[in-house]
């Protein structure tokens, strides 16, 4: 420990003072028409990040020289992946994960189910959002209106024609697939900054037609009273009817990632790829940007339109405050933080997102402080995101002649596909 | 000789500038030729605009494929260039870095192959069929180019000289009857360049692919080119074989500016 670094994380503690006076030294007490200094928190504020100064100059340090050992020996497999590709961990790991799945609503409490249930909304909105940012790398920020056009989908179908939740879902999922297309067709020449701020606007623009057109969408107050889904026209309890929501998103989850799985080594997966990797290069191999574009825009939208329906019918109340660009930041922020391309990383994003927030409760002022600091970190220290894309390799039996024989071997496994 | 392209006339403006002047150029079947000239001569200009990034402001490209009917191209979109069987490299080497060798080769094969979004949720016979028929296609090609030993490697982590010649196995794997290389020797190493210039002889005597290349290195050019054009200023100043392209002082003249009488 050099003199030197002392010095540094003094300044550093002196700044974080500086920083956090107003909020966490100063209280007002409007009873009593009095300030309070909180003098004690000025020396935990002090003392914490003096102290967190050096844990992360030494982080810093490790993660340079790991740079270092990573340009010596490329071929060097992070542990995550390793962990991945061994069925020896992965299969115990996938039963133990199914039954802790399936076992979950009947261990825990309604309000642990909610949860879940919101969560696993994330997970299917994080893969729908993964197709279009992180497949085809076309930064959407607008995401939340096709997730919008779902929900509206089936509260007003159902509003103005009684329909069933099973009889709109396939419709919300077309709609958010429309309005993928329909998006789609104006930002088709735009890429970076222009795509992002574009498709922001129209997040947007869905969100305050279903502000102010009152006569449609019943502006800020809200469609009320949208049924949950019906089970063959069995009536549930509260409880029942949770647990059979968290089923029911538990499928919807596991059919998302089959899909998702099974496009992305596809050949419209690889084209998806190879227009986020290269554009130009991507035409001049004969691949239609157009449709590509298209095609990953109302797939992604689908998803979106599908959780849509499902949302709606889980709260049974929305309002254009549940549409904002928040959700889409949010979104967004799953995909990055799980790790752009990875399907498991998607998942494990979403969890982290949304289940964090919940349970850091119990230091309600302080929970979005520390989920804002524990996105920096992970964004300097794992910007790839929690586990990385991986490429599918194939293997070759005998060499120079054609009778080559393939096999998958690696890639991200998801734990419904079967890999023929 | 039956030539497969044809370009008449190509004029190419950028506003004011005038990248490419009233060229005429023609490509044989099964013929080697290059297209040199001082650097912003608009050598890369000509390619962009018979591969349809750009459109050219005048003038046409007819292509002829052997077995198919004549078609002129010029306002097509850069895939559908590719898919009537022209393909290209790149000067500045654009692969799909974080895609596998293997993976990049694939995406040749893209516009020869038909499964949808269907084909691909359901993976029927049909879909598998072909999915495996382009990895094992894909698998030939980079044997061909000597790429095997790469497969799984990600293209971005690839030794220069074998980018390069990554670039040509994914152009090869769309198909073509003319491959358009932008200077594929370049950055590479005497040995690399002796490689390329056997690769490319063999890919238009295995493959019967014709190929028109711009490149700098002379030597390469010398010895590869069944016919050289030369171009100056968006012009076309000479056309010939070696021999001819090597004696004519116009394009000396270009290279090496105006003698000074002594």
């Amino acid at each position: 420990m050099k003199i030197q670094d002392i010095k540094e994380s003094f300044f550093i503690a002196a700044w974080f003072i500086l920083l956090t006076f107003p909020i966490m030294v100063i209280q007002v007490n409007p009873i009593e028409n009095i300030i309070e200094w909180r003098w004690w928190n000025l020396i935990l504020v002090g003392a914490g990040s003096f102290m967190l100064s050096f844990v992360w100059r030494y982080l810093m340090n490790r993660k340079a020289g790991q740079k270092r050992k990573e340009s010596e020996d490329a071929e060097d497999i992070p542990l995550t992946q390793r962990l991945l590709r061994n069925p020896r961990f992965f299969v115990p790991a996938l039963i133990v994960l199914g039954v802790f799945v399936f076992a979950f609503p009947f261990l825990f409490s309604a309000y642990q189910i909610n949860i879940m249930t919101t969560a696993l909304i994330y997970v299917v909105l994080g893969l729908g959002l993964n197709i279009v940012v992180g497949l085809a790398g076309l930064l959407d920020l607008g995401y939340v209106a096709f997730y919008a056009v779902g929900a509206y989908s089936y509260a007003l179908l159902n509003h103005h024609f009684g329909l069933g939740f099973w009889t709109v879902l396939p419709v919300g999922a077309f709609m958010g697939a429309m309005f993928g297309v329909l998006l789609g067709f104006p930002v088709l020449r735009l890429r970076g900054d222009y795509l992002a701020i574009v498709t922001l606007g129209f997040g947007e623009i869905i969100r305050l037609i279903l502000e102010n057109w009152n006569a449609f969408s019943f502006g800020p107050s809200g469609i009320a009273n949208i049924p949950r889904p019906g089970f063959f026209g069995v009536d549930f309890s509260l409880e029942a009817s949770s647990r059979y929501l968290y089923f029911l998103m538990i499928a919807m989850a596991l059919f998302t990632i089959f899909v998702v799985n099974r496009l992305q080594n596809s050949r419209i997966g690889r084209a998806w790829i190879a227009l986020r990797e290269d554009e130009i290069a991507c035409q001049a191999m004969g691949i239609d940007k157009t449709k590509t574009k298209l095609t990953a825009f109302a797939l992604g939208a689908t998803w979106a339109g599908m959780v849509g329906v499902m949302f709606a019918a889980k709260t049974t109340f929305i309002n254009p405050a549940s549409f904002t660009f928040l959700e889409s930041a949010i979104i967004l922020s799953i995909v990055v933080l799980g790790g752009m391309g990875s399907i498991v990383g998607v998942i494990i994003g979403a969890l982290v997102l949304i289940l964090l927030p919940e349970y850091l409760r119990a230091f309600s002022e302080y929970r979005m402080l520390l989920f804002g600091a524990i996105m920096v970190i992970m964004m300097v220290f794992r910007p790839q995101g929690i586990i990385s894309g991986v490429r599918r390799t194939y293997q070759f039996k005998g060499k120079g002649d054609k009778a080559v024989k393939t096999r998958e071997t690696v890639k991200q496994p998801a734990p419904t596909t079967d890999h023929s | 000789m039956e030539p497969i392209l044809e370009v008449k006339d190509l004029t190419m403006d950028f506003g004011g500038l005038r990248a490419l002047d009233h060229l005429d150029l023609e490509i044989d079947r099964g013929e080697i030729a290059a297209l040199i000239g001082p650097n912003g001569a608009g050598k890369t200009t000509f390619f962009n605009c018979i591969t349809g990034i750009y459109i050219p402001t005048r003038g046409d490209v007819v292509i002829s494929p052997p077995g198919k009917k004549r078609e002129r191209i010029n306002g097509l979109k850069p895939n559908h260039v590719t898919e009537r069987g022209m393909a290209r490299t790149f000067q500045n080497i654009r692969l799909f870095p974080s895609m596998t060798v293997l993976e990049n080769v694939m995406i040749g094969r893209h516009c020869r192959t038909r499964s949808g979004i269907a084909g691909a949720v359901f993976r029927g016979p049909g879909t598998r069929e072909e999915e495996q028929a382009v990895v094992d296609k894909s698998y030939e090609i980079l044997e061909k180019m000597g790429l095997s030993r790469f497969v799984n490697e990600l293209a971005r982590n690839l030794p220069y000289g074998a980018q390069r010649r990554l670039e040509i196995a994914r152009a090869m794997a769309t198909e073509p009857f003319l491959i358009l290389l932008d200077e594929p020797a370049a950055g590479m190493n005497p040995q690399e360049t002796y490689e390329l210039d056997q690769l490319i002889l063999r890919i238009r005597d295995e493959e019967g692919i014709s190929l028109l290349l711009i490149e700098h290195d002379m030597q390469l050019v010398m010895s590869l080119s069944d016919r050289i054009f030369v171009m100056d200023y968006g012009k076309k100043i000479a056309q010939g074989t070696p021999e001819e392209i090597k004696n004519n002082p116009v394009v000396i003249k270009a290279y090496l500016g105006e003698e000074i009488d002594a």
